[in-house]
């Protein structure tokens, strides 16, 4: 069938060498896959995999590694920036990213995600933050917003008790280490494109080694929040970005 | 055992700093750790070292838990990688520890001991004998364990670790203690250059085009798999059992062999030489690896006419293993301190005229004597 198409018509779009064959694990309309794809993209486009490490973590994106047709390392809940450390410091010249969602890079890793980007480790750690624990089945995220209902926020999440959503990204760009930090989404083309070209510009620092690039990606979570992926999508624009802005948060004056 | 190579000139130098030269010479290529008492001259006297040693990482981490798992990332990426730690330190460790077992990647992990539990005391102690060699994390698996009880050992055993871990991939830990790494001796140091690295085709160091690509991960979703790993994991661990090393003194005719690891082992070599001088007919079994347990040497020296008299700095740890060897041949005795105090060679002498005599009256009842 392919084939037959293939004769027929000019290929402009198709999946890219760094991204194996094994279907992935994530629920439909979910954010993870685009993601994946776009950091694939442009490892694949910049021709740096076989000079790329990643890192994966306990969460949704536990098999990214599955996926991601690069070397890469499983690290324990939260601590993925630790190995992306141990991983960069001994390979200094090579490009190592880091892969994690809410839970595990704002809360269980919060200490290691604030001392890598101090220490400004020439990494790209990429932050998928869909306010809830998916793959445990929905719990509340440290990133939850007050008064979502979550498995454990029964009754909405309530700050009195439990603290507010953590705008960790805001918190690390206070940084000195933090060399570019963006929130970026996937949930239009145009959204995309955008964090396509952050992630080649965070590659293109960590050449330069100018420190820690953070990219945050606002996602949604159509099973965690019990919506169909157009109804998440929607919803995250209209009660996720007033809390968590797209845009750039610290850009250094040669990318502007 | 390869012979290690020693400078032919001696040094006067600490356990803590012998160690800590030694993993250079050893061609660390990265170390990563946390200030502890009673340890942190290992990282001390590393960072001072660390510019002539350009092509080695040594990293101060925010914390025992960043640094194990900056030690997952460096040998993942295979590099030969260290951290070292004392007693509630490697407790917070005990996770990556697991995991690093588990994804098979070799590294050397050294705990200084002190007295637990809790926050305890900087004093020498031998309290984490069941974390170090029964496992300490979650899951079936096991460290290399070498038991250092001189200054000499403290460096000799960065080599034997390395090498150990590198070709079983597995964690190797030094399981030392305060006393060990304060105290200064006259030591050989090994010499640069002569420990060999091989190679690691399944470090993730970036993925040529012409081979799939590495991955480091101890997550095996289904359960089959997962036993499979497991069953690879055990068989692994039998076959390091060619690996045991034990010290015995005087055993081969002795009434009463004292068994000690690391500093409870000097004082035993101590009482050993008191208790022969007075007539006692005392040897000093001495294991060396702690894992895998010199269960052979002891069941062989099981005999009914003989007394096992284990000495520790805890409540009774390595005594279940001594047990579990002899198992019920012969009576086995502890002798224990705890919370960082160190047994003297009188208490224990006391413990062992104690047993010669009750061995004495069994003897004479039993129409021996």
């Amino acid at each position: 069938m392919n084939e037959i198409i293939n004769e027929q018509m000019e290929v402009v779009y198709h999946k890219p060498q760094t991204l194996t064959e094994t279907p992935m694990h994530y629920c439909p309309g979910c954010g993870h896959g685009v993601v994946h794809r776009v950091l694939m993209e442009v490892i694949d486009e910049m021709g740096i995999a076989e000079q790329t490490i990643g890192v994966a973590p306990v969460g949704c994106s536990v098999f990214a590694y599955h996926y991601m047709n690069v070397d890469m390392q499983e690290a324990a809940h939260g601590r993925a920036s630790a190995v992306a450390t141990g991983v960069r410091r001994v390979l200094p010249d090579k490009f190592v990213f880091s892969y994690q969602g809410d839970g595990d890079l704002a809360a269980i890793g919060t200490g290691e995600t604030i001392h890598t980007v101090n220490r400004g480790e020439n990494i790209l750690m990429v932050f998928v933050n869909n306010g809830i624990y998916g793959m445990t089945g929905g719990q509340m995220a440290p990133t939850s917003l007050c008064g979502m209902v979550t498995s454990t926020s029964p009754y909405g999440r309530d700050a009195a008790q439990v603290g507010h959503p953590l705008k960790i990204t805001e918190m690390i760009a206070q940084l000195p280490g933090a060399y570019y930090v963006a929130r970026h989404s996937v949930h239009t083309p145009g959204a995309v494109r955008k964090l396509k070209k952050a992630f080649k510009a965070s590659f293109e620092a960590q050449k330069e080694r100018k420190g820690t690039c953070f990219i945050e990606v606002v996602s949604n979570c159509p099973s965690g929040w019990k919506m169909t992926p157009n109804e998440s999508n929607a919803w995250m624009e209209q009660h996720m970005f007033p809390h968590f802005p797209p845009g750039d948060i610290k850009v250094p004056a040669s990318m502007k | 055992m390869p012979n290690i190579i020693h400078d032919e000139t001696p040094k006067l130098m600490k356990g803590n700093e012998a160690l800590a030269e030694a993993s250079l010479r050893a061609g660390l290529q990265a170390y990563f750790g946390y200030p502890i008492t009673p340890q942190s001259e290992i990282l001390e006297y590393l960072e001072e070292q660390a510019p002539k040693h350009p092509g080695t990482v040594v990293l101060q981490a925010e914390s025992e838990i960043a640094s194990i798992n900056m030690v997952y990332g460096a040998a993942g990426a295979g590099a030969r990688v260290m951290t070292t730690s004392s007693s509630p330190g490697i407790s917070l460790m005990q996770e990556g520890i697991s995991y690093i077992a588990a994804a098979e990647l070799p590294c050397v992990i050294a705990n200084v001991q002190r007295g637990g539990p809790g926050l305890g005391t900087i004093q020498p102690a031998q309290g984490d004998y069941f974390q170090a060699v029964k496992g300490g994390g979650h899951g079936d698996y096991h460290l290399i364990v070498l038991a250092p009880s001189s200054v000499q050992e403290m460096a000799d055993f960065v080599f034997d670790g390395f090498r150990l871990a590198e070709e079983y991939r597995m964690p190797a830990m030094i399981l030392a203690d305060g006393a060990l790494g304060q105290m200064m001796e006259k030591i050989y140091l090994p010499k640069a250059g002569s420990l060999p690295k091989q190679e690691e085709p399944w470090a993730t160091v970036g993925k040529p085009a012409a081979r799939e690509r590495n991955y480091i991960t101890s997550l095996h979703i289904e359960p089959d798999k997962m036993e499979t790993i497991n069953l690879h994991l055990q068989d692994k661990y039998r076959k390091l059992r060619k690996e045991v090393r034990v010290e015995l003194t005087n055993c081969e005719n002795a009434d009463i062999i004292l068994v000690a690891f690391g500093l409870t082992a000097r004082i035993c070599n101590k009482v050993m030489e008191v208790a022969r001088a007075k007539g006692l007919n005392v040897g000093v079994l001495r294991p060396i690896t702690l894992y895998p347990f010199p269960y052979e040497a002891i069941a062989a020296l099981a005999d009914p006419m003989r007394m096992f008299l284990t000495v520790e700095m805890n409540a009774g740890q390595m005594v279940e293993d001594v047990r579990l060897a002899v198992n019920g041949r012969c009576p086995v005795y502890f002798k224990g301190r705890m919370g960082g105090m160190v047994p003297t060679p009188e208490e224990i002498l006391l413990e062992v005229e104690a047993m010669s005599e009750k061995q004495r009256i069994t003897n004479q009842s039993a129409g021996y004597l």
